[in-house]
């Protein structure tokens, strides 16, 4: 019997970078998992942790947060916000027994659609390698029997 | 219950090419309150956005589901389509299926198929709770700055003054000019790039609609499209602008010499100084730190002696000399911003291979430009920087910084082809004699009359353009040896050459980084300012009221630049035209029945947008200021108690999206 895991992954884009980014990672044809579905915020300092526990409560195997650069926020300091809530949840996660692996801060510039694209790719081949959720999960397992 | 119209666009192949319409069509059509999903090839041309009017009316829908492209692309347009159609334009909602998911899943039809469904029941989950919401009007300040003096931003500055409106014109060097001042002649029509700059310049200075500021720099800038605030600091020149006639006693009285970063460090300028004769304005700045009367002053300090100099006051016939004269820092408002701060040449000594810019017979483009310049420090006369010596044996190497990722510039500076076509024209012009070599990867001549130029160069010229690199370079005798590769001809070159110049390419400049953070625009990895669109909008960012002219965002010619500095005054003619703006209503409110007044959204807000209010037991609550509030949902996410929100993306539009993209 194989394992054909699926990972689910959710990403929350900033609007002005990482969301374009991914944007620009389209215009350019460059390819990436389909894991990977994506919410648009105007930043990531919008994102509260809530959400981000909404989205494992619902079954997300992995989440992405992915913002401006330091010092870049077109929001002055919102992603200097996010950084500082990752690191705190980041913690919290141990608690709840989600893998750290399964939670990402990433900087993503509106000119950067190739990172975005390995970004992605990487988060896939890692969730991918931890399996399912080892907590509760609610959605059902692709499993596939050879 | 709503009434909801999906629309699935197949912008031609781009996404039914990959994501099976037919199945998602089946699989949204039977979601509850979905009472309409339509095709069309292309939703945003005029029979795809007519028939999604056409529909709204006919079926009374109240909200717009558009299965198609990023919401950045089409999402004004969209927008637009259903308000004609009678429709509060924040009921709209897009699935981004073409760059989100079809191009970039083309490998796996069946995956996109599946992402497009869950994108597009996502939409329909939001825009469920999507409120019609109203943008509110502000007025506008109808006047300009532009950020550097270089041509573009000189052209700029004309265009809009031109059209009536004030525009103020901020440059951070001593004079207005940028790049092209430093420049001998133009490609293709070796025009003298002076002579066709400097009557640009004294029709910017002596423009009733211009105001320029030198030595001046960008400090600081908030507010926002129509209304930013902006602060300028003005460098202390030690010299009264108004009292100095630029007369030029100072300068030429001035006993000390220091290398000239207008002539790149070839000739020598005074410590009073205008950086070129034909400078505006004409008046010069005192470089404070290698001045006399400044080191007198330090070592006086210490208890030793100096002399003290001050010639250029003594000597100065209106006494405009003011040794107190400080820094000023200016408030002025802008309805628009237009950043045409340049670029500047590649830095060759990071090539260790070719002498690390140790070897003083190793010049760079913009050395040579004013080797050949008539203005320059030889004043034209072609001396090689060692010994002086008329160079007869002249090498080129292309792609300095340039297309070359073990410098980190994979990109193509674009304008250096024609650069060295044009300078070995020169050389042979100076000097018949002269024998030019090129070596280069590839000819890069797209522009008008720009092939022909560069063949110009081989077949009237003789000059001889060798396609292969340079491995190495050495110094040996009073020569430096080249040592390439004929890679046509498959054989190794070695040519002792008496001058070897390096084709720098562009790169960002110096403060672009820091300058982008400022105005909160995007930069790409190489600190290349990023439009809001690389096709469709090259002149906007992505910040409302913000433009892009020149080099700022990529390598340009002179004519591109001169034309995007046109065209960004039409972008903000544009602007100007309109007596007020609509201001985004996707701003954050309160639940004043919740707030419980800690305020933690206050401490947050960049803008200050949060006002304290007193409720009716006399409590203060925490209540949006619209005009400030920008909508980053900061606050939102700060709050404890779920009490502010924020329009268009609240909390539970967020929830809904995450539990229609876990199903």
């Amino acid at each position: 019997m194989s394992l054909d895991y699926e990972p689910r992954i959710i990403g929350f884009l900033c609007n002005w970078c990482a969301f374009a980014g991914a944007d620009l990672a389209g215009t350019t044809r460059t390819g990436y998992p389909s894991n990977i579905r994506i919410i648009r915020v105007p930043c990531s300092g919008r994102v509260d942790p809530l959400l981000i526990l909404k989205a494992y409560q619902q079954g997300a195997d992995a989440v992405l947060i992915a913002g401006c650069h330091p010092g870049d926020c077109h929001y002055v300091q919102g992603n200097y916000f996010a950084r500082r809530r990752f690191a705190l949840l980041r913690q919290f996660l141990d608690y709840l027994g989600i893998e750290k692996e399964r939670l990402r801060l990433e900087w993503v510039s509106a000119s950067e659609g190739r990172k975005f694209a390995r970004l992605v790719k990487e988060m896939t081949e890692e969730v991918s390698r931890l399996g399912p959720r080892k907590d509760t999960v609610r959605r059902p397992v692709k499993v596939a029997t050879e | 219950m709503a009434r909801i119209g999906i629309f699935l666009c197949h912008c031609g192949t781009n996404i039914a090419g990959v994501v099976n319409i037919s199945q998602v069509r089946e699989a949204v059509k039977d979601i509850p309150q979905v009472v309409l999903v339509e095709e069309s090839k292309y939703m945003c041309s005029e029979m795809g956005q007519g028939g999604i009017r056409e529909a709204i009316e006919k079926n009374k829908l109240d909200r717009v589901i558009i299965s198609a492209c990023s919401p950045r692309m089409h999402e004004n347009t969209f927008r637009k389509t259903v308000a004609d159609a009678g429709l509060n334009p924040y009921l709209l909602e897009i699935a981004n299926v073409r760059e989100q998911d079809s191009w970039v899943h083309a490998d796996d039809k069946e995956a996109a198929t599946e992402k497009a469904i869950a994108l597009t029941r996502t939409a329909v989950a939001k825009a469920l709770l999507n409120q019609p919401l109203t943008p509110k009007r502000v007025g506008l300040t109808k006047r300009a700055l532009v950020i550097g003096g270089g041509i573009a931003g000189i052209q700029a500055a004309l265009d809009i003054a031109n059209a009536g409106h004030p525009v103020v014109l901020v440059e951070r060097e001593p004079t207005i000019g940028g790049r092209m001042a430093q420049l001998d002649k133009t490609f293709p029509t070796l025009d003298c790039s002076s002579c066709i700059l400097t009557p640009r310049m004294v029709e910017a200075n002596q423009h009733p609609n211009i105001t320029i500021f030198t030595y001046s720099e960008v400090m600081s800038v908030s507010g926002f499209v129509g209304n930013f605030k902006v602060q300028i600091r003005q460098k202390a020149r030690h010299v009264d602008s108004v009292k100095c006639t630029g007369c030029g006693i100072c300068w030429q009285k001035c006993p000390d010499l220091v290398p000239s970063e207008f002539d790149t460090g070839l000739g020598g300028r005074k410590i009073i100084y205008v950086p070129f004769a034909q400078a505006i304005p004409n008046v010069p700045v005192i470089d404070m730190p290698n001045c006399r009367y400044v080191k007198h002053l330090e070592a006086a300090k210490e208890g030793k002696k100096l002399p003290p100099c001050r010639i250029c006051e003594k000597l100065c016939p209106t006494g405009a000399i003011d040794w107190e004269q400080e820094d000023q820092v200016l408030t002025e408002d802008f309805g628009a911003i237009v950043v045409a701060t340049g670029f500047k040449p590649f830095d060759y000594g990071r090539y260790t291979e070719f002498g690390a810019g140790k070897y003083p017979d190793v010049i760079g483009l913009l050395q040579l430009e004013r080797l050949l310049s008539a203005s320059g420090p030889t004043n034209g006369e072609l001396k090689r920087p060692s010994d002086g010596a008329h160079p007869k044996t002249v090498v080129f190497l292309s792609c300095i910084g340039s297309r070359d990722e073990r410098m980190g510039k994979p990109y193509c500076s674009k304008v250096c082809c024609m650069v060295m076509a044009k300078q070995a024209i020169l050389l042979k012009d100076h000097d018949p004699e002269i024998q030019p070599y090129v070596f280069y990867i590839d000819v890069r001549a797209g522009g008008k009359d720009y092939e022909e130029f560069y063949q110009r160069s081989q077949r009237e010229q003789g000059v001889l353009w060798l396609r292969g690199r340079v491995s190495k370079l050495y110094q040996d005798n009073g020569k430096v040896i080249v040592m390439g590769e004929d890679s046509l001809m498959g054989r190794p070159v070695e040519i002792a050459a008496d001058l070897v110049v390096m084709a720098t390419g562009m790169e960002a400049n110096d403060g672009a980084v820091d300058l982008a953070q400022t105005l909160h625009i995007s930069y790409d990895t190489h600190g290349f300012m990023v439009e809001a669109h690389p096709k469709l909008r090259p002149l906007e960012t992505n910040t409302d009221g913000i433009f892009l002219a020149g080099t700022v965002s990529g390598p340009r010619d002179i004519p591109e630049t001169v034309a995007q500095g046109s065209g960004v005054a039409a972008k903000v003619l544009g602007l100007f035209s309109k007596d007020e703006l609509a201001t985004d209503p996707t701003v954050a409110y309160v639940d004043a029945m919740r707030c419980t007044g800690c305020f933690l959204c206050a401490e947050v807000c960049p803008y200050g947008a949060i006002d304290k209010e007193p409720s009716r037991d006399g409590r203060l609550l925490a209540k949006v200021n619209e005009s400030l509030c920008k909508g980053c949902g900061l606050c939102v996410a700060g709050c404890r108690g779920n009490c502010i929100n924020l329009r268009g993306f609240t909390n539970q539009q967020v929830i809904e999206e995450i539990m229609a993209l876990c199903r």
